[in-house]
C-alpha cells in the first residue's frame, strides 16, 4: 500500500516487475537505472545468484518530482522468476501497488508465462489482492528475437483482460518507460480516486 | 485489500521522533530507523546522513519478510528481534505493534543488553502512537475527509512527472 506522509510531505509506491524466468525484468531496471538522471534515482539492490539469476529480488527508487507540493516516489521490484522461488516472489508482493507482468515473446516461452500469470494471480489472491483491481499492465519483451510470437497472439494468451499492453525490447530500452509510465500513471490515478 | 494504507500526521511523525530520539540517547546508539513491513522509510534520527537509508528500508523489510516466512515454516508466528552482530557495528532489528520495524544500530560504547531493555520500552510508546495514528486515518477516512492531496490531481500534473 502506499504510504502519505503529511509530515514530510511525501508518497510512497510499490511497483512489482512480475514474470518468468529470464523475461528481462532485471534488465527493465537497469535501463530505467542508466537512464535516469543521478538526483531522480537512488541505488539500485540486486540480490542475485552468481549467474545473474534474481535470487530475492532488485529494487530500484526513483522519485519522480512533486505534485501538489508532495514528493511522488515510486520503488521499483522484481520477484525471481524461477518456479521454485515462490516463497520470495509472495514476500515481494506485500504491499503492492501496480503491478508489471513481463512476458518473453518466445514460441517456446509461452507455457512458461502463461504459468507465470496464474502464479502471480494465486500469489495476490492469498494476500487479499484481486490482480483485476489493481493497476496492472502488460509488456511483450523481447520483440527483437527472430522467434517472436505475434502481439495478436500473445495478447489472447497473456491479456484477456485488455489491460494497457507494450512491446518491448529490455536490452535497448525500447518500450521501457512506457510501460513504468503506464502502470505509474495508472497508480496514481487510482489514488486520485482515494481507494 | 489486506492492509489499511499508511499515512503519517504531522502530530504523530512528531511524537514517533521525540521517541526514537530519546531511544537514542538512552541506548547509546548511533542511529534508529523506523521502515514500515513495505520497505518504505517513516523516519530515522542519529547519524542517518552516513547511510542510503532508502536502500536500508528495503533491505530491512525484505530480512523481515524472509525470517518471518522462515518462522511460518518452522511454526512460529513470527521472530520479532533479530541481531547482527559485526566487528564494529551492530543490528538490532524488532517489529513494533506488527506493522512497523524499529532498526538499532550501536557499536561497542553500547550493549546488546542495554539496547533491549530500552527498545522494550519504547516499542510500548511506539505501539500506542501507531495505533492511534491507525484510528486517525480510519476516521478519516469514514468521515470521508478531504485533506488527500490527490484528489485533485489532474492528467497533465500526471504527465508532467514523466517529462
Ligand atoms: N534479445 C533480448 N534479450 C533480452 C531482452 N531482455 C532481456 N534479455 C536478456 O535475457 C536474459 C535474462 O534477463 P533478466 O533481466 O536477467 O531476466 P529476469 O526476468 O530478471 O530473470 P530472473 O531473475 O531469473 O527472473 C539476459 O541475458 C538479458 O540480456 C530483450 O528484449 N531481447
Ligand atoms: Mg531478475
Amino acid at each position: 500500500m502506499s504510504f502519505i506522509n503529511y509530515a514530510s510531505r511525501e508518497i510512497n509506491c510499490k511497483i512489482v516487475y512480475y514474470g518468468p524466468g529470464l523475461c528481462g525484468k532485471t534488465t527493465n531496471l537497469q535501463f530505467v537505472y542508466q537512464k535516469t538522471a543521478p538526483d531522480a534515482k537512488g541505488k539500485m539492490i540486486s540480490l542475485a545468484t552468481e549467474t545473474e539469476r534474481t535470487l530475492f529480488f532488485d529494487f530500484l527508487p526513483l522519485s519522480l518530482g512533486e505534485i501538489r507540493g508532495f514528493k511522488t516516489r515510486f520503488h521499483l521490484y522484481t520477484v525471481p522468476g524461477q518456479v521454485f522461488y515462490d516463497a520470495s516472489r509472495k514476500l515481494i508482493l506485500k504491499g503492492v501497488d501496480g503491478v508489471v507482468f513481463v512476458a518473453d515473446s518466445q514460441e517456446e516461452r509461452i507455457d512458461a508465462n502463461i504459468e507465470s500469470l496464474e502464479n502471480l494471480r494465486l500469489n495476490l489472491k492469498e494476500q487479499g489482492y484481486d490482480l483485476d483491481k489493481l493497476p496492472y499492465v502488460v509488456q511483450y519483451n523481447k520483440r527483437d528475437l527472430p522467434g517472436a510470437m505475434s502481439v495478436e497472439e500473445l495478447r489472447r494468451e497473456l491479456n484477456p483482460t485488455n489491460v494497457p499492453d507494450y512491446e518491448a525490447c529490455a536490452t535497448t530500452g525500447e518500450g521501457v518507460f512506457e510501460t513504468l509510465k503506464a502502470v505509474a500513471k495508472s497508480i496514481l490515478v487510482d489514488l486520485k480516486k482515494g481507494k | 485489500m489486506s492492509n489499511p494504507q499508511l499515512v503519517m500526521y504531522e502530530e504523530e511523525f512528531q511524537e514517533i521522533n521525540d521517541v526514537i530520539g530519546r531511544l537514542l540517547k538512552e541506548a547509546n546508539s548511533k542511529v534508529i530507523f523506523l521502515v514500515d513491513k513495505n520497505g518504505q522509510l517513516i523516519s530515522g534520527v542519529g547519524e542517518t546522513e552516513r547511510f542510503d537509508t532508502t536502500s536500508l528500508a528495503s533491505l530491512t523489510a525484505g530480512n523481515i519478510a524472509a525470517t518471518g516466512g522462515l518462522a511460518k515454516l518452522i511454526g512460529e508466528k513470527e521472530f520479532s528481534i533479530l541481531f547482527h552482530e559485526g566487528e564494529k557495528d551492530n543490528l538490532h532489528i524488532s517489529i513494533v505493534a506488527g506493522r512497523v520495524i524499529l532498526v538499532v544500530l550501536f557499536d561497542s560504547r553500547s550493549s546488546l543488553g542495554l539496547v533491549r531493555l530500552r527498545v522494550k520500552k519504547s516499542s510500548e510508546e511506539l505501539a500506542s502512537i501507531f495505533e492511534k495514528l491507525m484510528k486517525k486515518s480510519e476516521e478519516k477516512e469514514k468521515r470521508g475527509s478531504s485533506d488527500f492531496p490527490f484528489a485533485e490531481i489532474t492528467d497533465d500534473d500526471i504527465d508532467n512527472l514523466f517529462s
